[in-house]
């Protein structure tokens, strides 16, 4: 591990942590007495500034200590939470987020926006702490007084000195491992005042031994600090599994240091003697020390053990001086030790573009073992022919398995909506929660990257022009609080998304006059309230007086509808005129591979999405005869419109002597495709066309048979919306795509 | 970067730029060089813009290897960087050379 990944290891964390923090301030809101949200935001807090110190990333460190020390009063109940503290502490989130941004990401120093904002933000902070403003880390008092403390004072054969001593020795590879000893005594100095550093040397070999990229320093400090064990052992955190560290509590028993003296590697007498320099044992201590230390040996000898000095531990416990709490307080810390490993090890970071390029890869093999099935086909050997299906299906499951693994809960990107409703709730001085459902959907990565401010617009338009103000919404008789709903579920090989709210509906009379008006549709033509609907979603359509007569920020629809279509995705309305909205968004799951239904037509292929296709069905001689002319059949009773692909591509050739029909479903409505032949099911892997076929409609990729041919994937929405619209009658055509 | 000039036996060493894990190899091979050649040394830290736990374990190899060797060594000219990392780690008087800035 190298700095550079050290330092974006970093940055994912502490995003991460900010977004636990803003959770937890926001769950404070609705409870302020929670104390585990309290916790929460404090653990945040204080490892950001931790991780920041190791990189020496000051200015994070300056700012998050005086938060840090706010909550440090907020969680012992000095400071009680309220909404101003909330609004306080959310926007030194923001600002520690702008920090990390600036600081670490972009390797520079805070501009001049953030340095102001910063100050101000002190200046609120400290107002909480009531003291004058801190000049270098002071000393912070913290948590629960130190449990040891009070036992040790109760015992005899303390050690007078005030301080924590502290014995380092690192491992040789941490230089390697791209930490530097001195980060984390200068990270120490953050948390008091060091009062001694000696610095030892012995460990080092002779010079031609000396790996001069290998660390070999050792240390023992004396350190003076309110900060309780827990605190200073987490300055060592980055490197505890690489350094060999004891920490001796002030007033510690002198027993402690002569464990501490037999434990290091260096010569006894010599680290007797610089404990005493360094003003961590007295020299009578230190005599009181070299006595315990020759009697507890001569005491062992006379047992018959010369070899085995007994551990002091068992000693102090067999003479009753350790209180059994004591010992389980430490089993206890070492089992949450333990526990947090495990946990840690359920989980690797991995680099999205290492996915990425598996599962191209994935694809590959896929189309290879489609080439491979099909000659195996061919050859009519049957033992060939096993062989290779019993390998597709292991394909078919490795590709599963590999999208999967970049498939990624909705619930982050949702659960960040809470924060944006509460601001803008308050900007716009309504009163909205935030219902949040199906968080556990899983969708591709990327989609979830992109879909972000789609939502974020959809979001902030349904709270500015759907949800009415608290009066009109009495009048109306609905609760004063509105209420805006982020919903998802998976559908037939898509996953929908709902933005809903409880507002005002749509005007559909409203938006049809001014679509008239604009020029957009004709007075004339007979509109569906899907499409009289989408009028909003139209470029330079203004929502703000055509939805309600609040006239607010211009929000994007078109941009909207346009990112969400790039996602292959639809988009939908429903609404109810003072019952509220409900704007569906349809995204395809994956991106990448796809279980096609492979359709042949003349001497060309056609792939569908398999899950989108519900049934197919064949075209006796007499349907053939009756739907020459027509473009739609009875279905069991129901109008099927369809399309054929032979005329819509314009497929030269004889047609078939047969004729089927795939119906396929997207968003509530179904369709026919008529094609010449049925081939089956097909692995696809989806290849982009190239930028001169964008402008093509119904067709929305490409991809490559086991014989090496090109098949051409149909874009089954647009399809079924210009089914559906020449169904209706009307020679309209929705555009599909813009 | 490390550069001397030899002046009636004493080898004036001088080390310039970063004295970090990055040039530690190389520094260790031109300070060893350095110190078996001559019967004294100075090493000028003048130009040393920064200074990790690496480099300064060079400076305390070079102070034990001369001890060694018997060949005096001596820092001058310590840079504000070298300073820090000396104060912090609290081993000016390790190696007993009055610490001066350079001008």
């Amino acid at each position: 591990m190298n700095m550079d990944q050290a330092l974006q290891t970093f940055l994912v964390e502490a995003r991460e942590l900010l977004q636990a923090m803003e959770e937890a301030l926001l769950n404070l809101e609705s409870e302020p007495d929670d104390k585990e949200a309290i916790g929460a935001v404090f653990r945040a807090a204080h490892t950001i500034k931790g991780s920041a110190g190791l990189f020496g990333l000051d200015p994070i460190v300056a700012f998050t200590h005086v938060a840090e020390n706010v909550l440090d009063k907020v969680r012992n109940g000095e400071i009680a939470v309220d909404s101003d503290l909330i609004a306080l502490l959310l926007s030194s989130g923001d600002h520690i987020g702008d920090l990390v941004e600036q600081v670490a990401a972009q390797g520079g120093e805070p501009d001049a926006a953030a340095l102001a904002n910063g100050e101000n933000l002190l200046g609120k902070l400290r107002a909480y702490l009531s003291v004058a403003p801190e000049s270098a880390p002071v000393a912070r008092k913290s948590v629960a007084p130190q449990p040891h403390a009070e036992v040790h004072s109760s015992g005899g054969g303390l050690v007078g000195s005030d301080t924590w001593h502290i014995s380092l020795r690192f491992g040789q590879d941490v230089l390697k491992n791209g930490m530097d000893p001195l980060s984390f005594i200068r990270y120490l100095a953050t948390l008091g005042e060091i009062v001694s550093v000696v610095t030892l040397p012995d460990a080092m070999p002779a010079a031609d031994e000396m790996d001069p990229e290998c660390s070999y320093l050792g240390f023992e400090l004396d350190f003076r600090s309110d900060a309780d064990k827990a605190a200073i052992e987490g300055v060592f955190e980055f490197v505890r599994d690489d350094c060999s560290l004891r920490i001796l509590p002030p007033h510690s028993r002198v027993e402690e240091y002569i464990q501490l003296i037999n434990e290091l590697p260096e010569d006894k007498i010599r680290l007797g003697d610089l404990l005493v320099k360094s003003g961590a044992l007295t020299q009578k201590e230190m005599d009181e020390c070299l006595f315990l230390q020759s009697l507890l040996a001569t005491s062992a000898e006379s047992e018959g053990q010369p070899e085995t000095v007994p551990a002091l531990g068992e000693i102090l416990i067999e003479q009753g001086r350790v209180q059994p709490e004591l010992v389980d307080a430490a089993l206890n810390k070492q089992k949450q030790a333990r526990d947090n490993k495990a946990q840690e090890s359920r989980y690797i970071r991995v680099h999205a573009d290492k996915l990425d390029e598996l599962i191209n890869l994935v694809g590959e093999l896929v189309i290879a073992s489609a080439s491979a099935g099909l000659l195996a086909q061919r050859s009519r050997d049957m033992q060939l022919h096993e062989a290779t299906s019993t390998m597709s299906r292991l394909v078919e499951e490795i590709r599963d398995g590999a999208l999967q693994l970049r498939m990624v809960q909705i619930g982050e990107t949702f659960s960040r909506f809470h924060r944006v409703v509460r601001d803008v709730s308050k900007d716009l001085g309504k009163d909205i929660g935030l219902v949040i459902s199906g968080g556990e959907t899983e969708l591709d990565k990327s989609v979830v990257e992109k879909i972000g401010d789609p939502l974020m617009h959809l979001v902030r338009n349904s709270m500015d022009h759907g949800i009415e103000s608290a009066q009109l919404r009495q009048q109306r008789g609905k609760p004063a609080k509105g209420t805006v709903r982020l919903n998802a579920y998976h559908e037939s090989g898509s996953i929908v998304i709902e933005v809903g709210d409880d507002g005002g509906g749509l005007n559909r009379d409203k938006l049809l006059a001014k679509g008239i008006e604009r020029g957009l549709v004709s007075a004339n033509q007979n509109l569906t309230d899907q499409e009289v609907y989408g009028l909003i979603f139209e470029a330079g359509f203004s929502t703000a007086e055509a939805v309600t007569s609040i006239s607010g920020r211009g929000v994007g629809m078109d941009v909207v509808r346009r990112n969400i279509e790039a996602l292959r995705g639809l988009i939908e309305i429903d609404s109810a005129q003072g019952v509220g909205t409900t704007i569906r968004i349809r995204l395809p799951l994956t991106l990448a591979i796809i279980d096609g239904f492979l359709m042949g037509v003349g001497g060309s292929s056609f792939v569908v999405p398999l899950d989108l296709v519900t049934e197919c069905i064949e075209l006796s001689e007499a349907e053939r005869r009756e739907t020459r002319e027509s473009n739609y059949i009875n279905l069991r009773g129901t109008v099927l419109p369809f399309l054929r692909l032979r005329q819509l591509f314009e497929i030269q050739g004889k047609a078939g002597r047969y004729e089927n029909i795939v119906v396929v479903q997207y968003g509530g409505q179904k369709a026919g495709l008529v094609v010449d032949e049925l081939l089956g099911e097909f692995q696809t892997v989806i290849k982009p066309l190239g930028k001169i076929f964008s402008h093509l409609r119904g067709i929305s990729g490409s991809t490559i048979l086991g014989s090496g041919e090109v098949a051409l994937i149909l874009d089954v929405p647009a399809l079924v919306q210009e089914v559906a619209g020449s169904a209706q009658g009307g020679q309209k055509r929705i555009p599909a795509s813009a | 970067m490390i550069s001397h000039q030899v002046e009636n036996g004493v080898y004036r060493v001088k080390v310039e730029g970063e004295m970090t894990i990055y040039q530690a190899l190389e520094l260790k091979q031109g300070l060893m060089q350095c110190l078996h050649d001559c019967a004294e040394m100075e090493v000028s830290l003048a130009g040393v813009s920064e200074m990790d736990t690496a480099g300064f374990q060079l400076l305390v190899l070079a102070k034990r290897e001369a001890a060694r060797l018997g060949h005096p060594l001596r820092l001058v000219e310590h840079s504000p960087a070298t300073l820090e990392v000396m104060d912090l780690f609290n081993m000016a008087g390790y190696f007993g050379d009055p610490v001066v800035m350079p001008q």
